[in-house]
């Protein structure tokens, strides 16, 4: 009786403790404005077909180039005016948002996935398996990534898939490095030797130890690696890469921007606005978790 | 070592465009073209061979310092690396002399002010310009000097309407050294907004990292004495406290520097400025291999010569390692 209660007891404790982090996130500052943020743009992404005012691909070219309302020849409806083929630049940054969070999303994860694997492997193997895996990362950054991305996808093609695979083909370094250091770290201290000294099978330290340990590290990262991998596509759909063109997306109306700043420099203004926007909201993001999620700095 | 991660970017690169699919001869061949024609341009490229030979034919070659003939714009390889790398490197360049002056300045006034409430305020917008990348910074520069306010050029390396007889590909530096300064201020105004897009984050980053080795150098025992000696708080600054902690700020500047490098491709493309990351756009999109290999192996190249310059850099600024 009683040594059932005293192991309930423990059993509410732990389960309280496990989701305590969630609590402490949403009470740091950083997440929650970056957070925020991220959320309500995944929202807009979402409902872009219910609140897009125009459909994003309607062309007028009575309408070409009108300004956003307040300035000389606005047109009512078009709240951030219109480019030069008359589609309305409001409905279609709306839309961008989709490849761009679908990408942000798909990339880091992917990235996060194979990175995570093989510094889980480096950083528990050690030995040749740490050897051939850090000579692997060595030489894989000494590529600049934004030419490697763009040589990637011109190799592979365009499109979404191909977009989402050179980020993640490019990034896993940077999971890899922080991960394997954080197992190896991890891998010293006293808990290990206990779960080895009480005969647990590696694969069970590793998946039930040690990665909990290391997970509040790399959902601070993951965060941080969106806000590169909107770039990264907006770079991409801005060189010409990304997508076919009749998808709007927030690089190639800055590319559009670029080239007809001088009729209308909104064209150019509202997608950055908001990619400028949505890095900040990562990086806010990923700085907030990292500090809410390290037991250390949250002392 | 350095040679060894050349030779690695080299056959990861040569391999990497040989296995994928896409046809550079399909490319370039008119549509009437016949199977004979294509196959006799295909032989002239080298590109019927396997892909054994292609790759010992291509070292060999490499080795002789012959770069082969771009595809796409029917040049010398090495040639155009010539005439397009000087670019970058004076792009580069000044991008990282900005960084430094911005880097180091803006830490020394945030050490100076550490008391005051300026001292959260430069952490902050730290902090955002550690945020933003290059890439957006470019396009906010172009936004603002090119329309809000239009005073700089939005293109180019140079005014074409300008007389340039140059000797050299290094245009910045031949029109100082020749004391040319009309043709100097055009390509300083040219320069400002593609150096800033690259220096902002580099300066970003030098400036976490530098104030924070310039504050723990304060409390520092020689720091102490020479403020017993009487000198004022900029002088234990500059003379004191910088001297110890630039070396470590300057360790990672090296590795920041090549992101800025890397930077240099989407930035110059922006700016439509003639350097090797424009012109390496342009390769992969012409899938033009033999330029791509050479501008790659320039990239690969560049890294490498960054990291030793700044390892001899840091030995330079630290006296233990110079005469140990």
């Amino acid at each position: 009786m009683v040594e059932g209660a005293l192991t309930q007891r423990t059993d509410v404790s732990a389960t309280r403790r496990r989701w305590d982090w969630i609590g402490v996130c949403v009470a740091d500052p950083k997440v929650a404005v970056g957070g925020g943020f991220i959320l309500c743009l995944c929202l807009v992404a979402l409902a872009a077909p219910l609140i897009a005012p125009h459909d994003p691909l309607e062309q007028d070219i009575m309408l070409g180039l009108t300004p956003p309302p307040g300035f000389a020849g606005a047109e009512p409806g078009h709240w951030l005016g219109t480019d030069d083929l008359g589609r309305d630049v409001l409905s279609r940054v709306l839309y961008g948002s989709r490849v761009a969070l679908t990408v942000a999303f798909a990339a880091s994860a992917l990235a996060a996935v194979i990175g995570s694997t093989l510094g889980l492997a480096a950083g528990w193997r050690r030995g040749w398996v740490d050897a051939a895996i850090s000579r692997l990362v060595e030489i894989w950054m000494a590529f600049p990534p934004v030419l490697l991305s763009i040589l990637l996808v011109a190799v592979v093609g365009p499109g979404v898939g191909s977009v989402i695979a050179a980020i993640a083909i490019i990034d896993w370094t940077r999971f890899c490095r922080v991960v394997r250091a954080e197992t190896m770290n991890q891998a010293s201290a006293d808990y290990v030797t206990a779960a080895r000294a009480v005969g647990f099978a590696p694969g069970r330290i590793l998946m039930r130890e040690i990665f909990p340990n290391v997970a509040p590290v790399l959902i601070a990262l993951i965060s941080l690696e969106m806000g590169i991998a909107v770039i990264v596509e907006a770079i991409l759909s801005f060189v010409g890469l990304s997508v076919s063109s009749d998808t709007p997306t927030w690089g190639g109306m800055i590319a559009e921007g670029r080239q007809a700043l001088h009729e209308g420099w909104w064209i150019l203004a509202a997608p950055l606005t908001l990619l400028l926007l949505t890095v900040l909201a990562f990086n806010l993001l990923g700085e907030g978790l990292r500090r809410a999620l390290d037991p250390v700095m949250r002392r | 070592m350095a040679a060894i991660t050349l030779t690695g970017v080299g056959v990861a690169i040569f391999v990497l465009l040989r296995v994928v699919p896409g046809d550079p001869i399909a490319m370039m061949i008119s549509p009437g073209a016949s199977p004979a024609d294509i196959a006799a341009l295909r032989a002239h490229y080298g590109l019927d061979a396997g892909i054994g030979q292609q790759f010992v034919v291509w070292a060999r070659d490499l080795l002789r310092g012959d770069f082969g003939v771009s595809i796409s714009l029917h040049r010398s390889v090495l040639e155009l690396l010539a005439e397009r790398l000087p670019a970058t490197l004076e792009l580069a360049g000044a991008a990282f002399v900005v960084a430094l002056l911005l880097g180091v300045s803006v830490s020394v006034v945030a050490v100076l002010a550490s008391d005051s409430k300026v001292a959260p305020l430069i952490d902050t917008v730290n902090g955002l310009f550690l945020a933003v990348p290059d890439f957006i910074w470019a396009l906010l520069l172009v936004l603002t000097f090119g329309v809000f306010a239009p005073v700089l050029p939005l293109s180019g390396r140079i005014d074409p309407s300008l007389d340039t007889h140059f000797t050299t590909p290094f245009y910045l530096l031949e029109s100082l050294l020749t004391l040319r300064v009309a043709l100097f201020s055009d390509i300083c105004k040219h320069m400002i907004m593609p150096t800033l897009a690259l220096a902002l984050p580099l300066a970003a980053v030098l400036t976490r990292v530098l104030k924070e080795s310039l504050r723990e150098a304060m409390v520092q025992d020689y720091v102490l004495l020479a403020r017993l000696k009487g000198k004022s708080r900029l002088r234990l600054v500059l003379q004191e406290a910088l001297r110890n902690a630039i070396a470590p700020a300057l360790a990672l500047t090296g590795v920041q520097f090549t992101f800025l490098i890397g930077g240099t491709v989407i930035v110059e493309r922006i700016f439509s400025y003639p350097g090797i990351g424009n012109l390496a756009i342009d390769a992969v999109i012409n899938r033009d291999l033999p330029l791509i290999q050479g501008l790659t192996l320039a990239f690969g190249a560049l890294f490498i010569l960054v990291n030793i310059a700044v390892d001899l850099l840091v030995v330079a600024a630290n006296p233990r390692l110079r005469h140990g």
